[in-house]
């Protein structure tokens, strides 16, 4: 294993390095640089906030870690946190909301997700309020912080949730994009983040709109639908197929709920389909856009993502890679699927 | 409104309570009697409400955490107007706006839908933490049942209260003593309840929960203001009061009373509380 593969994983107190404070080295609006630090939340919920009175923000003692403190610089009448009590911000976050706030609560996705689902389905989703989880470090991007800390199972859990619209961010200004379609959105959401160091897909904010799909990358033997860290990676692996004589398509299927079936349908053309994601292949993207596929004709089809059982320890990027979710993964996978196509 | 009218308010939700059990073919009897003194307090002498204008920004809140005491809240609603009392009569029934657990999105007035134990208080904080942002002066009541208690949701709003300040958050703790499987004390203990509460940053009053006086006296001596301690008033009560069979017993958390039994119950709420008479129960 080389030392680059071996990419630290998230240190709490926002440091990305141990040396370079976070908040020192904010990306500029709309323009963010390969490299640099993605999370741009509490930056761009503070500039909606700055004409929208309606906008709070809450977090669970993680302030530093997912960047809500950007918020609280700018709004500190309206950021509240909530401390280690995740489910208590979440219902909270409903009660705010019946009142006309539009509250936007961040902790990690093993505790927004998961350990508040319940939450999430009785306090947002059923009685309606447009109350916006956001689950940060999804995945298995908290690496060596083991099981606790991952969150490979929230899509599943929460994509069967009605009336709970479920995305993923794929980059900072993805992130951008959509909160601030988020804001007027009339349903109660899930945003999965990734860490805040996720590469860069979008050079520019790019137009979004919630259950479509939006397609990246041309091409005809093969489509890969991917969504958040997995976006990048896959487009990295198309460029590397095309080198071999593979045309790869690319969609970013950011949208889970309601997942983009037209576009499904679409992918379908090119005879064979791919899903990645970072999450367990039971009940993600994967299966989502397979229910797509039970009433097309038989095609090439695998799910690609996180096997069905707890995950080692170990730094993200070494993770990524035992597990085939880097480029050089991604493009192996896609070469096995097109054996099958034959 | 005076007291005789509550007290007759009181004896009409205990009655509705009976009469829409009937229709659903079971129901929370003993949960709701405990908390009809209550109730009747709240909606007919206290809250600032228009059943007229139910999204008025700056009206008082309530919300029913013990939900399955939502029989007894829907025939209030109903009679200060906030839908046609007839609407009653689907309680329960395929397609019915009234569930055994009240859904905001169904019930007009409702200000928020319940019936997972645990989470009513957190809703109350949010509820109040807006009103603080928004400059409204509402106050937010939330109605507790004792059994709920032993939720660890609940515990996290109320420090989170306390911590905030929430003085415009009222809690009414529905101390009726038992939850399904028996008494509280020996399922899950949750006294002292008054140290708890307190030692959370919270102002208690504890008072007979059925006394009508004793609660609009609790009730006035709320201040309505943002910053300050939560307040909390814990109202021992008797659950299933006003019917002796009832009163203090295991066996009518939920049930169905039918045919003479109805009639007797009935004839029995109508003639208004006898004394309490903890003995009698067996």
């Amino acid at each position: 294993m080389t030392t680059d593969m071996q990419d630290e994983s998230e240190i709490f107190r926002g440091t990305t390095t141990g040396k370079t404070l976070l908040r020192n080295s904010r990306s500029v609006r709309g323009t963010p640089k390969a490299g640099m630090p993605a999370f741009v939340l509490g930056e761009e919920l503070a500039d909606i906030a700055d004409s929208d009175p309606r906008i709070v923000v809450g977090t669970a003692d993680l302030a530093s870690a997912n960047r809500t403190n950007d918020f609280h610089d700018r709004h500190p009448d309206r950021f509240v946190n909530f401390s280690i009590a995740e489910r208590n911000m979440i219902t909270a976050a409903a009660g705010m909301a019946s009142c006309g706030m539009i509250p936007y609560v961040a902790t990690f996705a093993s505790f927004s997700a998961i350990l508040a689902a319940e939450q999430i389905r009785t306090d947002c989703a059923y009685p309606n309020m447009k109350v916006r989880v956001l689950g940060s470090h999804s995945g298995m991007s908290m690496g060596f912080y083991g099981t606790s800390h991952h969150a490979l199972e929230d899509l599943a859990m929460l994509r069967c949730m009605a009336e709970l619209t479920v995305v993923c961010a794929t980059d900072a200004n993805h992130l951008r994009a959509i909160l601030r379609a988020s804001v007027e959105h009339p349903k109660a959401m899930y945003i999965r983040l990734g860490r805040g160091r996720d590469p860069v897909v979008y050079d520019d904010v790019p137009e979004i709109e919630f259950g479509r799909a939006i397609r990246l990358r041309e091409g005809t033997d093969l489509t890969i639908i991917a969504c958040g860290s997995q976006v990048r990676a896959s487009l990295d692996a198309a460029e590397k197929l095309a080198k071999e004589g593979v045309s790869v398509r690319v969609v970013d299927m950011f949208s889970i709920d309601t997942i983009d079936a037209a576009e499904v349908k679409a992918a379908a053309e090119t005879g064979a389909i791919l899903t990645v994601e970072e999450h367990n292949v039971t009940g993600g993207l994967g299966s989502a856009v397979a229910e797509v596929l039970l009433d097309l004709p038989r095609i090439a089809f695998r799910k690609h993502g996180v096997p069905d059982r707890y995950v080692e320890v170990g730094p993200p990027a070494a993770l990524y890679a035992h597990y085939r979710l880097d480029v050089a993964g991604v493009a192996e996978v896609a070469k096995e699927l097109m054996a099958r196509k034959g | 409104m005076g007291l005789p009218a509550l007290e007759d308010r009181a004896k009409f939700i205990r009655k509705e309570t009976v009469r829409l059990s009937r229709i659903a073919g079971a129901g929370h009897y003993s949960s709701t009697f405990s908390c009809a003194e209550l109730l009747a307090t709240l909606y007919y002498d206290q809250m600032r409400i228009e059943p007229g204008n139910p999204d008025w920004p700056a009206r008082d809140r309530f919300v029913m955490s013990k939900g399955h005491a939502a029989i007894g809240l829907y025939p209030v609603m109903a009679d200060l107007g906030y839908f046609d009392p007839s609407e009653l009569d689907t309680y329960t029934r395929l397609g019915s706006k009234f569930g055994d657990h009240p859904d905001m999105k169904k019930v007009r007035g409702l200000d928020f839908s319940s019936g997972s134990l645990g989470h009513g208080l957190s809703v109350g904080v949010g509820m109040a933490l807006a009103g603080r942002m928004q400059g409204l002066d509402f106050r937010t009541y939330v109605m507790l049942g004792d059994g709920e208690l032993s939720e660890g949701q609940i515990w996290e709003a109320v420090n989170s209260a306390g911590h905030f300040g929430l003085r415009n958050l009222v809690a009414i703790v529905d101390r009726n003593g038992l939850s399904i499987d028996g008494h509280t004390e020996e399922v899950m203990s949750i006294e002292p309840l008054e140290e708890r509460f307190a030692a959370f940053g919270w102002e208690v009053q504890r008072i007979d929960g059925h006394d009508l006086q004793a609660i609009r006296d609790a009730f006035d001596a709320l201040e309505r203001a943002d910053r300050g301690k939560p307040q909390v008033i814990i109202a021992d009560t008797v659950k299933g009061r006003g019917v002796a069979r009832m009163e203090m017993s295991l066996d009518w958390h939920v049930g169905n009373l039918v045919g003479e039994d109805y009639d007797d119950v009935m004839a029995e709420l109508d003639a208004g509380l006898k004394p309490y008479e903890p003995e009698a129960v067996e």
